[in-house]
């Protein structure tokens, strides 16, 4: 109970041992994976970076914190984590939407950023999963389970993340009619954004390599240096790299695009049709809810199964 | 054609074996006969062994726990045999533990209360490489080393790389969460695993996560990896490839002092340097790697850094050079850099030989595995010194100094009387300060039976519960290799499990 603090078992005490609760992050999200069930209360986690120490790149934030303070406290020591940054989006609601960046090439998926966890879980109590350290193996990885669980499982109130050293040199660039392929091998390519014609692509790195990067692209076909990636349209897809960099041609009806090469998101103006879920995961998926949460009360209406 | 004359064949010998009583494969635990006979009716003589042979070698992994029994040993040729054997076990009332090479640290292997044993060693095929998505589908036997040659002429690898990976399969690697020396930069198992074909203990198959770049649902691929073997078995695994750096610069720092050594390495951390890998060989385990395996360490050093940087050209080179500088400016005695591949690999030579060459220095060994904040390196380092001083023993250190984790030797001679109670004793201590220090209980090696009364200490009633929570939500009859992770309290289920098999099962 020691490493719980005032903060983690205020929110403790507001969520309670029963009812139906739903958080409240930014609400960037708040219909991935189905509304919250009407009427049900409404509470908020925790804000504020409780220890950062860059020697360690880990930071222990409390869930409630916007992405965006989070990441202005850690370029002042060079860092960053791998969440995705959504105007007034905060940490807990990134990690429970599970959403990677539109840099993940660099800086690496959600799902590995999570190295502990401070949660509520449905009976009221306060419960701690994985370790202070970079590197645990010590029981069960409850930390993967619940990036991108919606919060239905438990309600995260505060989480030690990775960081990741932002690079000496970041410079977004477009090239016209190129094979994204190509600036997909690129070393320091942290994002390779498509849309059928033209690439985009985020070099980071040192400043030699990102130039020698630059030349590389410069083969390509026109290029020219942008202040950041292409608007984006509206739906999420997830598919796999191998669909995403064929989505052109497969994908007619979804209308204008823009895929995220070697990761398999794409970004689309129609919302991706859901496909099928074999039983024996759907089972599965139900038997973790029904043993975490028994009464449902956690996030009602929302489950990842629906995502997107 | 070949399959229908073997399943005939399979057959005849079933019905065979059942009239006359086993003369051929003696089992010497006539209680199994009948478990044995439907084991052999489901997947073939050639793939079921009771022999005390079998069992025997199936009773134990690399740890140093002594206390496995196996019941009868079965070599699955597919998935189906693993379905078809874990549906005998489960008409017997028998739990089932599944086995890679037997190369774990924690006991995690070693089988509790005459399961049938499941080696996995036979499936050991790549099922599946597929570049464009950048994934090997692989079968779970498969030795680590073996899928990374078989990689090699596509330039990828596979970049878990534990010190046994000659020998670990990637089945063992997936129930571990195993890590290695680059898993400093590149991650430890679960980063590289995308999708798990899973047999579950009620014998139906399912696939855990896919290629897409964000499956649907809970992460039921990342609750399964690193479950030792307690949620189901694996049966084909969809790894991740690496791309091979286009440039790597392996170094060896040398220090007159331990601290200065542990000191760097928080010095290269916090210079935003992430190198693929930064390893430390304190003096004794130095001396025993070079009169081993002559990789070229400096004998008179405290302590030695082999510290590898990759990536793009350009980067490398102002990496390594920063790394030069921060050792100069920590008392380094000496900074080098090797000067080809050869010398690269006979400095890594030195690092996977380390327990190897210990048994050179003492006839047994107990390494440990702990991880804490790469912050607290120097302190825990001299803490680690003064409890072995303390219970007057021999410690040679090697770890992943890069992410904090800890492999502490404590090498001793079984044959003294009272030494084994002082290496456990020591162990302890160094358990509970990596703990009280921030850390964790381990960091690649699991907890299997080694560590399972320890997770109390570093987890609280609730915590454990929650991950009860997780492991039962696979396997709700606790069948899977019951007994380990989950200290006694929270494997009510377990105990139910290992008494049946008990039960059905006593040999003399």
């Amino acid at each position: 109970m020691k490493d719980f603090d005032e903060a983690l078992r205020a929110f403790a005490a507001e969520v309670g041992s029963d009812g139906a609760v739903c958080v409240r992050g930014g609400a960037t999200r708040w219909s991935l994976g189905g509304e919250p069930a009407p009427s049900t209360r409404e509470v908020q986690a925790p804000a504020g970076v409780v220890e950062f120490e860059p020697a360690e790149m880990t930071v222990r934030v409390r869930a409630g914190t916007p992405v965006a303070e989070l990441h202005e406290k850690l370029a002042a020591a060079g860092q960053r984590t791998a969440l995705p940054e959504r105007a007034g989006s905060t940490v807990g609601g990134a990690l429970m939407a599970g959403e990677s960046s539109i840099a993940r090439l660099g800086l690496g998926p959600v799902r590995d950023a999570l190295l502990q966890a401070r949660y509520v879980c449905a009976d009221g109590r306060l419960a701690s999963a994985g370790a202070g350290t970079v590197k645990n193996v010590s029981g069960f990885d409850l930390c993967r389970l619940l990036v991108g669980s919606l919060g239905t499982l438990g309600l995260v109130g505060e989480v030690l993340v990775r960081t990741v050293p932002v690079g000496e040199s970041e410079r977004w660039v477009r090239v016209r009619n190129a094979d994204p392929a190509e600036a997909r091998s690129c070393f320091t390519a942290a994002s390779v954004l498509w849309d059928g014609n033209d690439v985009w692509a985020l070099l980071s790195g040192y400043e030699v390599d990102v130039d020698d990067d630059l030349g590389r692209l410069e083969g390509l076909g026109a290029c020219e240096e942008v202040a950041g990636p292409p608007e984006l349209p509206a739906h999420r897809w997830s598919c796999s790299p191998a669909e995403a960099a064929a989505f052109a041609s497969s994908n007619g009806a979804a209308g204008p695009f823009v895929a995220e090469i070697g990761v398999g998101v794409v970004h689309a103006s129609e919302p991706q049709l859901p496909g099928p879920v074999a039983p024996g995961v759907a089972e599965l998926n139900r038997r973790f809810k029904e043993r975490f949460d028994p009464d449902g009360r956690l996030n009602p209406g929302r489950d990842p199964l629906r995502k997107p | 054609m070949a399959s229908t004359l073997a399943s005939a064949t399979r057959r005849v010998l079933g019905s065979r074996r059942r009239g006359t009583r086993d003369t051929t494969r003696p089992s010497d635990n006539p209680a199994d006969a009948a478990l044995v006979d439907d084991l052999i009716e489901a997947v073939g003589a050639d793939r079921v062994r009771a022999d005390t042979a079998a069992r025997y070698l199936a009773s134990r992994d690399a740890s140093i726990y002594r206390d496995g029994n196996a019941g009868p040993v079965c070599y699955p040729g597919s998935t189906s045999d693993v379905v078809a054997c874990i549906k005998v076990a489960s008409r017997h009332g028998r739990a089932v533990s599944p086995r890679g090479a037997g190369t774990g640290l924690a006991g995690g292997a070693a089988p509790l209360g005459q399961p049938v044993v499941l080696s996995m060693t036979r499936m050991d095929k790549l099922l599946e490489l597929d570049l464009d998505n950048g994934v090997a589908w692989v079968q779970p036997g498969m030795v680590n080393l073996d899928l990374t040659r078989a990689l090699a002429p596509y330039g990828v690898h596979y970049a878990p790389d534990p010190s046994s990976q000659a020998a670990c399969t990637i089945g063992g690697n997936v129930a571990n969460n195993s890590g290695g020396p680059h898993c400093l930069a590149y991650g430890v198992t679960s980063a590289h695993v995308l999708a798990v074909e899973v047999v579950l203990s009620d014998a139906s198959v399912v696939t855990l996560g896919d290629l897409t770049a964000e499956p649907v649902g809970y992460d039921l691929r990342g609750a399964f990896v690193g479950s030792e073997g307690m949620c189901g078995i694996a049966t084909a695994v969809a790894v991740r490839l690496t791309p091979n750096p286009s440039a790597v610069q392996t170094m060896l720092l040398s220090f007159g002092d331990v601290s200065d050594a542990a000191a760097t390495v928080s010095a290269i951390i916090a210079a935003g340097i992430v190198p693929a890998a930064i390893e430390m060989l304190d003096q004794r385990c130095v001396v025993a790697v070079e009169d081993f395996a002559q990789a070229g360490y400096p004998r008179d050093a405290a302590a030695v850094l082999l510290v590898e940087v990759d990536g793009a050209t350009g980067g490398v080179a102002i990496a390594s050079e920063k790394v030069a500088a921060i050792a100069w400016s920590h008392q380094a005695m000496n900074v080098h850099t090797a000067a080809d591949e050869a010398e690269r690999a006979r400095l890594w030579k030195g690092r996977k030989s380390a327990f190897g060459a210990v048994a050179n220095v003492m006839p047994d060994y107990y390494l440990h595995d702990t991880v804490v904040p790469r912050t607290r390196l120097v302190e825990v380092l001299e803490r680690i010194y003064e409890i072995v001083e303390r219970y007057d023993l021999m410690v040679l250190n090697v770890f992943h100094a890069g992410d904090g984790n800890l492999h502490p030797i404590l090498a001793y001679d079984s044959r003294v009387p009272g030494t084994e109670e002082r290496v456990h004793a020591a162990g302890r201590e160094i358990i509970e300060m990596s703990l009280d220090m921030g850390g964790a209980l381990s960091g690649e090696h699991g907890i299997g039976v080694e560590k399972r009364d320890h997770m109390a200490r570093m987890f609280s009633e609730v915590d454990l519960e929650q991950q009860n929570r997780l492991r039962a939500s696979f396997d709700p009859y606790c069948r899977m290799n019951p007994g380990k992770v989950m200290p006694s309290a929270h494997s009510c289920s377990d105990i139910a499990a290992l008494r049946a098999s008990d039960a059905s099962g006593v040999w003399g």
